[in-house]
């Protein structure tokens, strides 16, 4: 496979200037589809959510689903967009199997939402006023799997599934307009503004988010030019990239590669690109001109969609809170430090902590958890420390072991393990594992004798005054006891059967 | 009363025999059966069904006479049967909508229309052949063979819909659906003696008629008489959640405009650019008869000026192919229909697709699928398809104008008669000039009403006069149609149709 030649970020850095643009696709969750009546849902067996209509068969007609317009201008209002008191749909054409009628209903030249903006904060509180050229409705296309080739593509492929149940689902397509003067924080920004999204529609209860189910994916738009010069570069559009950790990474990669191509004095070939997490790299997709022809006009089975100002004031009234007043409130309740909540943030965990804290743990030791134990876990594992499977009741369930005595830190992050592995709930797991605290004070005062017989001198120290010195017996209990025992309470027998005040 | 006699009844009067016990709707859906057994099939027959649903009809029709025994109330036209153009997605028989590409598809879902068809109860006698996917005005583009016009053989029926016309013209059935999308029900109904009419837009629901064009297409009816029209109007009309461009309106006081019988005081507007050139000597002369009976009825008949309608025939042939072009793009054989593949090279997507549509679709809808891809390609689409909806609007005002001085509108239905199979298959444009005076209203989305205003001197073949009212004024319609209607029978002594040669038998043919 052809490997791209990349440059080093901080030398493309000195030599180019990056240039943005984003595409963030919506999954509404509305129960069903954009314009026919079958279930939108994911993950059921494939074509089985469908029905006449969302196949495409001769004589259906499309009915706009009102959910869906209403929760578009929900996301518009969300973004600061005006709402257009008119709007249309279009067909844009394209024979491709994973759309039944060969053409996708779309919005072309009159978008339900348009002229917005939205103000995203990095991690060191530097803010970019991005700003929303559309945010329109359109339908999801059918999913394909191409079978028997070695990349996935169509191409090489010997035949190809076809799954209509996404067909139709209603989407909202939200288009930044360029991004300029995002220099060495594009992939940061790239990342933030993604997330901010994500949690724009979250908030809203518009969608699933779920990235890794497709509720949200972006198309990044990346060009490069010299420092200095105002004529864009040529742009190359990575497409589906469905993590906010590739999102960052993709438009790393292709300012890197952009630069690399650059510099050897070859231009920029206008054209999409597939993402790979596993080479965290791009490759060539198919040729995107400006002059591609998709034949769109106005959709003649459909009536426009008329949005009246009571109509729009009604649907702003049900705005939730915006998240950054969200972020206010929420650090001033869990009593975070900037830095805390800054971290928690970053590491989008804001609404797992909230969860957790919601579900009865402390702000403290939702924290410590969040971005301890499972945020370590999770990067190891490679993927969003929300992702890794962990719910806020398991985290409370811990907490609760602990502070009843049951188990002790060590002993904790055990039951993590097995919990992730399966075992089941931590009580569970504490259970089939034997992770429980040896607190029968026999065991341990047997465990303390051998090990003060072990280590005289140390005993004959902590007898005459050097309770420092207790440590080490604590530690040969511990040995012993292979860390299942509660480390308070080996010190206290020690210093009892020593005759020595604590 | 024999079976002959009873199929040359209006659908008003089977109703009525049916509703007071002299027949059965057995009886009657037998009856048309053996008709169409008898002319429809062979190489001289009238060839309007593509397909007969003789076990379905026969027991529908024996669950309305059990139900009528029982004393259950019934709607008006419970067991008389119709014909279904086979444009119309039927549950049970096969759809073709004419074309090889669609050959034995069945639907898994009934068309609007037809839930309404089941729930008043009248048998479907079968599904009625067309120009393919509803292009052309002489049912010759038909993938299984043309329509045979009763009045003459040799001659077309019309087209779109000559199937549905010929089947009601020849006593094969007294109603059928059609779909008019720029003259599909009303130039059949011309050149074939019998009614027919296209509704407002959106006063029917389009949901389950394979579209053509979307903004244009609409479903109505076909029968002998207007009031026949009127009352099948009325069962298949009424607003469809299914369908976003369907009026709220409902649908009726149909055939009580047809039966009020008088037109006293109105005002009817001669269209001054839809006769006079153009238009056969004999299709004028019976135009100006009615007219003149129209006027003795006590109607006030006036002239009026829609000068944009010169332009709407070119306008037409731009939005109709460019919306078709889009709507049959789904005919791919992927999904559905037939898939031919790529006799040689590689079977990828797109070639199977191609080679799909390279066979499955017949010349002239590849013809308007050229045409509308032209017409909406970057760079064309403003001078083409933006011109075109340019030169609709200008057609809406000249109706809107002239609805402001009269409260119908009046011309010739076809400027000619029916022409022979084959005389203009290799002419597209003369072909399309058939529908020059039944297009506005397609353009405009108001109702229009064809019924027969008597035989050319030159050639003794039916000439059609057409109604036009305002959008969701088609009562007006049946309103004037009834009257001249009558006025026009008491002058030949009786349906037009009477006039008709009788047909020969073609069933010992096909048996041999």
């Amino acid at each position: 496979m052809h490997v791209d030649t990349i440059l080093s970020f901080d030398e493309a850095m000195e030599k180019y200037d990056p240039v943005l643009g984003f595409e963030v696709h919506v999954e509404l969750n509305t129960k069903t589809k954009m314009f026919s009546s079958a279930p939108n849902a994911f993950g059921d067996a494939p074509n089985t959510n469908v029905n006449e209509v969302c196949l495409g068969l001769p004589g259906v007609l499309p009915v706009v689903n009102k959910k869906a317009v209403e929760s578009s201008i929900l996301i518009g209002l969300a973004l600061n967009c005006k709402i257009a008191p008119h709007s249309t749909f279009a067909r844009k054409q394209y024979f491709y199997p994973d759309t039944p009628k060969n053409f996708q209903t779309s919005q072309y030249d009159d978008p339900i939402c348009y002229d917005g903006w939205i103000d995203i904060e990095l991690e060191d509180g530097t803010v970019f006023h991005v700003e929303i050229e559309r945010a329109h409705m359109e339908e999801d296309a059918g999913k394909l799997t191409h079978m028997g080739g070695s990349t996935g593509r169509i191409q090489g492929a010997d035949f190809s599934l076809v799954d209509y149940n996404r067909s139709g689902v209603p989407l909202v397509e939200i288009v930044t307009k360029t991004i300029e003067g995002a220099g060495s924080r594009a992939p940061e920004l790239a990342k933030a503004y993604v997330a901010a999204i994500r949690e724009i529609v979250k908030n809203l209860g518009v969608s699933e988010a779920k990235m890794e189910h497709g509720n949200v994916r972006c198309d990044a738009n990346v060009s490069l030019r010299p420092h200095g010069r105002e004529k864009f570069g040529t742009r190359t559009e990575t497409k589906n990239v469905n993590s906010l950790r590739a999102v960052e990474n993709a438009v790393k990669f292709e300012i890197q590669r952009h630069a690399a191509v650059l510099d050897s004095g070859v231009a920029i070939t206008q054209e999409t690109r597939h993402w790979h997490e596993d080479t965290k790299s791009t490759t060539s997709g198919r040729p995107k001109s400006d002059a591609d022809d998709y034949r769109y006009f106005p959709e003649p089975d459909l009536v426009p969609i008329v949005t009246t100002p009571e109509w729009v004031e009604e649907l702003r009234s049900r705005l939730p809170e915006p998240p950054a007043e969200r972020r206010k409130r929420l650090q001033a309740d869990w009593g975070y430090t900037d830095l805390e909540f800054r971290d928690v943030v970053n590491a989008g965990l804001m609404d797992e902590i909230e969860e957790t804290v919601a579900a009865g743990a402390s702000a403290a030791a939702a924290r410590k958890w969040w971005m301890g134990e499972i945020a370590r876990r999770a990067k190891l594992a490679d993927v969003d420390p929300a992702a890794l499977g962990v719910s806020p009741a398991v985290v409370v369930e811990i907490e609760k072991l602990i502070a009843s005595g049951a188990i002790n830190d060590k002993l904790a992050r055990k039951v993590l393990d097995g919990v992730l592995e399966g075992e089941g709930t931590p009580a569970e797991v504490v259970a089939k594992r034997g992770l429980a605290v040896v607190s029968d004070d026999g065991a341990l005062q047997t465990a303390i004798d051998e090990a003060l017989a072990a280590q005289p001198d140390v005993a004959e120290k902590i007898r005459g005054g050097k309770v420092q010195a207790v440590g080490a017996i604590v530690g040969g209990v511990m040995k012993v006891t292979r860390g299942q025992a509660d480390a308070g309470r080996v010190r206290e027998l020690i210093l009892k059967t020593l005759g020595v005040e604590g | 009363m024999t079976a002959n006699e009873l199929i040359r009844s209006s659908a008003a009067e089977m109703a009525a025999k049916l509703a007071a016990g002299e027949i059965t709707s057995v009886e009657l859906v037998q009856a048309h059966l053996d008709r169409i057994a008898a002319v429809d099939h062979g190489e001289r027959g009238v060839n309007a069904f593509l397909y007969v649903n003789t076990e379905e009809a026969l027991a529908v029709a024996a669950d309305v006479d059990a139900r009528r025994a029982a004393g259950e109330e019934l709607h008006e036209l419970a067991g008389v049967p119709i014909a279904i153009k086979d444009l119309i997605v039927t549950k049970g028989q096969p759809t073709t909508a004419g074309s090889k590409i669609l050959e034995g598809w069945m639907s898994p879902y009934d068309a609007t229309v037809i839930k309404k068809i089941r729930a008043a109860r009248m048998p479907m006698l079968g599904k009625t052949n067309l120009d393919e996917f509803a292009m052309g005005s002489s049912t010759e583009h038909s993938a299984y063979g043309p329509t045979r016009n009763p009045w003459d053989l040799d001659r077309i029926p019309g087209g779109s819909g000559g199937g549905s016309a010929a089947a009601v013209a020849a006593f094969e059935a007294p109603l059928a659906l059609g779909t008019d999308t720029g003259g599909s029900i009303r130039q059949p109904g011309a050149v074939t003696g019998t009614v027919g009419v296209k509704p407002t837009y959106g006063a029917v629901s389009r949901y389950g008629a394979i579209a053509m064009a979307s903004s244009l297409d609409q479903i109505g009816p076909v029968s002998r008489t207007v009031l026949d029209s009127a009352l099948l109007q009325e069962v298949i009309g009424g607003h469809d959640p299914q369908d976003s461009t369907s009026l709220t309106d409902a649908s009726t006081g149909l055939a009580a405009a047809a039966r009020l019988g008088n037109v006293k005081g109105m005002k009817i507007g001669i269209i001054k650019e839809l006769h006079g050139e153009g238009y056969q000597t004999g299709v004028e002369n019976r135009f100006n008869e009615s007219l003149e009976l129209l006027r003795g009825a006590g109607a006030e008949i006036v002239e009026v000026s829609c000068p944009n309608f010169g332009y709407a025939l070119g306008a037409y042939y731009l939005i109709m192919p460019s919306e078709a072009s889009s709507n049959l793009a789904k005919f791919d054989g992927v999904r559905f229909g037939a898939r031919t593949l790529p006799t040689e090279g590689p079977l990828t997507i797109e070639r199977v697709m191609g080679a799909t549509r390279a066979a499955g679709f017949g010349d002239e809808v590849k013809r308007r699928i050229i045409l509308g891809t032209y017409a909406l390609s970057a760079g064309y689409y403003d001078a083409y398809y933006g011109s075109a909806q340019k030169v609709r609007t200008l057609i809406q005002r000249d109706f809107a104008a002239a609805f402001e001085q009269v409260d119908v509108l009046i011309s010739p239905t076809s400027p000619v008669t029916a022409f022979k199979l084959g005389e203009k298959l290799d002419d597209p444009l003369a072909m399309y000039l058939n529908d020059v005076a039944t297009i506005p209203a397609n353009m405009a989305g108001v109702p229009g009403l064809t019924l027969p205003g008597g035989l050319a001197d030159e050639d003794g073949l039916p000439v059609g006069i057409q109604l036009l009212a305002p959008a969701r004024e088609d009562a007006r319609l049946y309103r004037v149609g009834a009257v001249l209607e009558s006025l026009l029978e008491a002058q030949w002594g009786g349906p037009i149709l009477d006039q008709a040669p009788a047909l020969a038998s073609t069933a010992a043919e096909e048996a041999n």
